[in-house]
């Protein structure tokens, strides 16, 4: 079975981004970008299901500027046998990406995608779903566990939700978003990452995939939440007692 | 036009953060439904019925419902949208597992997790692990949005309003619940603790994280939460995770023991009206937002703290 893997370029979870001063957005300049830890995630479980013979290949696919084929060299590093880059300058929205990613599972017909359960910039958690009820699929979102049964007809998802954790089945095709702990990501070798600059990566556009992109969300503005200002040490815990009671009154 | 909420529940119980949704509702203005979808659930709706603000409630009942999957309950909200000018539900587990599907089917955009209101399209969310804030108009014709509990006070009690059957939709069949394996617990709920007890990697085992954390959060009446390092070491269930990728919660008192203070973490707790932290590097992250810090040794600080509020 094939899977498809999209995979988002957002800036460094590390990174502590500045809003723009005229509040139009995030200053992204010279800021480190990486692929989105769950599409990381995401990437790792294909890669084991094709090493453990569940699998026969692993495409990965990003939308977004040019410069998101770094990302798909590092899927191709870790372990994706080839790329597609849907290259486009518009603000892509979930609903776009979606759309974009439903066109490119009706050329592919992959069994299974996997997209994150979130992009941490703009942390919609949103595309898996949407592009599951685009395809009309089954959709388990949150996965923290895969079983693909024996004739790769259905899967078993374990799924974090709010009280615990949730066991479902769905029929295959589907789409399976990540949660971190589905497994650990491996990192790229020095060998790897030089096999992967030869791997096969071809590039699309929305237009000749036949989708309007426009988006439907207008951002008026972007600012910093209001700061908490740091408060006090306290020497002990009498001292911490006698504040939330007397001065904080939560206690 | 009015406004469709859809009820979080497990067909016994109303979940608080629909009372939320139910207020952000009541801030955009105009009717508002509450639709109540599950199976054998009427006590829930008679719940809804008598929240404040609501004009009526819509309930469906059907067994194919029962585990609230996202293929059936979204394709049920879609068939009810029309004359609807906004789709609300909470912000949870459940809320993010249906409701793109209806956004994508309605063709529209979702509008996740709002933190404010500005107008009837015009709406507030935090991105960027809460370093930013995005004021986001919408084009289309219905909006869907999900709502930050935190953001919104719960919507309190008023008299019944009538409570009216709906026809259920087709079962799909696209997916069935195999088991669930839900955390047993005493304690208050998190993202609706008052007051919540927090540990990090500095547990050390899941042993600690129980025996140091739980007369704590007992002489406090707490909820227990822990940040991310904690959960994948196995010290607590996944569950209890508080912030970017797992709960957002915001107490009136947060008690971080042993945890760092990462962005990730702090996204789902820096709006708590109070926050203590016990951690025994002076320099740790947590401190920049805590309002009273206490550096030393949690296997210390900890019990000492619990034996002084008891
Ligand atoms: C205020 C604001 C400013 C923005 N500024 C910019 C900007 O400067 N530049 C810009 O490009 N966008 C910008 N965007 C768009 C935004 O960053 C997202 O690309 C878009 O909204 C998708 O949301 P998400 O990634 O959070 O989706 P989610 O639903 O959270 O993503 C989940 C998963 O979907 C998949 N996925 C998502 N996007 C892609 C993609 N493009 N390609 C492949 N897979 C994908 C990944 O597997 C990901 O893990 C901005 C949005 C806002 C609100
Ligand atoms: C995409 C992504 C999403 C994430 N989402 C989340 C999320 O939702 N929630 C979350 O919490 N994290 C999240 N993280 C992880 C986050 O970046 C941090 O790794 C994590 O929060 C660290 O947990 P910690 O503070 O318990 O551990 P550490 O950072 O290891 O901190 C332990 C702290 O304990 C202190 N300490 C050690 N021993 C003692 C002692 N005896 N007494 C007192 N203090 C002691 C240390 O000084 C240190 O400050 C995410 C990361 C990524 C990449």
């Amino acid at each position: 079975m094939k899977i498809l893997v999209p995979v988002k370029r957002v800036v460094d979870y590390n990174v502590k981004v500045r809003v723009k001063s005229d509040g139009s957005g995030i200053d992204l300049a010279n800021v480190k970008m990486s692929m989105n830890p769950f599409d990381e995630v995401a990437i790792e479980e294909a890669v084991r299901l094709k090493e453990a013979g569940i699998a026969t290949e692993v495409v990965a696919v990003s939308a977004g500027l040019a410069n998101s084929q770094e990302t798909l060299r590092t899927a191709l590093a870790l372990g994706a046998d080839r790329a597609i880059l849907i290259e486009t300058d518009v603000e892509l929205q979930p609903l776009a990406v979606a759309k974009l990613l439903k066109a490119v599972c009706e050329k592919e017909s992959p069994q299974l995608v996997i997209p994150g359960k979130q992009a941490i910039d703009d942390d919609s958690n949103q595309t898996g779903q949407m592009l599951a009820a685009l395809l009309g699929w089954p959709q388990a979102t949150f996965a923290s566990k895969l079983v693909v049964n024996a004739d790769k007809t259905a899967a078993a998802v374990t799924r974090e939700i709010d009280g615990g954790l949730e066991t479902i089945e769905i029929a295959l095709p589907a789409v399976m978003t990540t949660d971190l702990r589905l497994n650990e990501p491996r990192y790229a070798t020095l060998p790897n990452i030089m096999k992967a600059k030869k791997k096969p990566l071809e590039t699309t556009t929305p237009a000749a995939l036949g989708v309007d992109v426009a988006p439907r969300l207008k951002t008026l503005k972007v600012a910093e939440p209001a700061r908490r200002s740091g408060g006090v040490k306290v020497a002990d815990v009498a001292e911490l007692v006698e504040k939330l009671k007397n001065e904080a009154k939560v206690i | 036009m009015p406004i469709l909420v859809i009820a979080e529940h497990d067909n016994a119980v109303l979940k608080p953060a629909t009372r939320n949704a139910i207020s952000a509702a009541t801030q955009i203005g105009g009717d508002i439904d509450v639709l109540v979808a599950g199976s054998a659930c009427a006590a829930v709706a008679e719940a809804a019925a008598r929240i404040a603000g609501v004009t009526r409630v819509r309930l469906v009942d059907a067994a194919h419902y029962a585990d609230h999957g996202a293929e059936n309950l979204a394709a049920l909200v879609v068939a009810n949208a029309p004359g609807y000018s906004h789709v609300l539900a909470p912000a949870t587990a459940a809320g993010k597992n249906f409701l793109p599907r209806v956004a994508a089917l309605l063709d529209v955009a979702q509008i996740s997790d709002i933190v404010a209101v500005v107008s009837t399209d015009t709406f507030v969310r935090p991105i960027y692990a809460g370093n930013a804030l995005a004021t986001v108009q919408s084009v289309d014709p219905v909006k869907v949005i999900s709502v930050r509990g935190t953001a919104f006070e719960a919507a309190g009690e008023a008299s019944p309003v009538s409570v009216e059957a709906l026809a259920a939709g087709p079962d799909l069949g696209l997916s069935r619940l195999v088991g669930r394996e839900l955390t047993q617990s005493a304690r208050p709920e998190l993202t609706a603790a008052r007051v919540i007890v927090s540990g990090g990697r500095a547990l050390g085992s899941s042993d600690n994280f129980h025996s140091v954390l739980e007369p704590l959060a007992d002489a406090l009446g707490a909820a227990v939460g822990a940040s991310r390092a904690a959960v994948d070491a196995g010290y607590a269930p996944n569950d209890y995770q508080v912030g970017q990728t797992g709960k957002i919660v915001a107490p009136d008192l947060y008690v971080a023991v042993g945890i760092s203070g990462a962005i990730q973490h702090l996204a789902g707790m820096k709006d708590s009206k109070v926050i203590v932290a016990i951690n025994k590097d002076p320099e740790a992250p947590i401190f920049q937002v805590a309002d009273y810090g206490l550096v030393g040794d949690l296997f210390d600080v900890a019990p000492a703290l619990a034996a002084a509020l008891r």
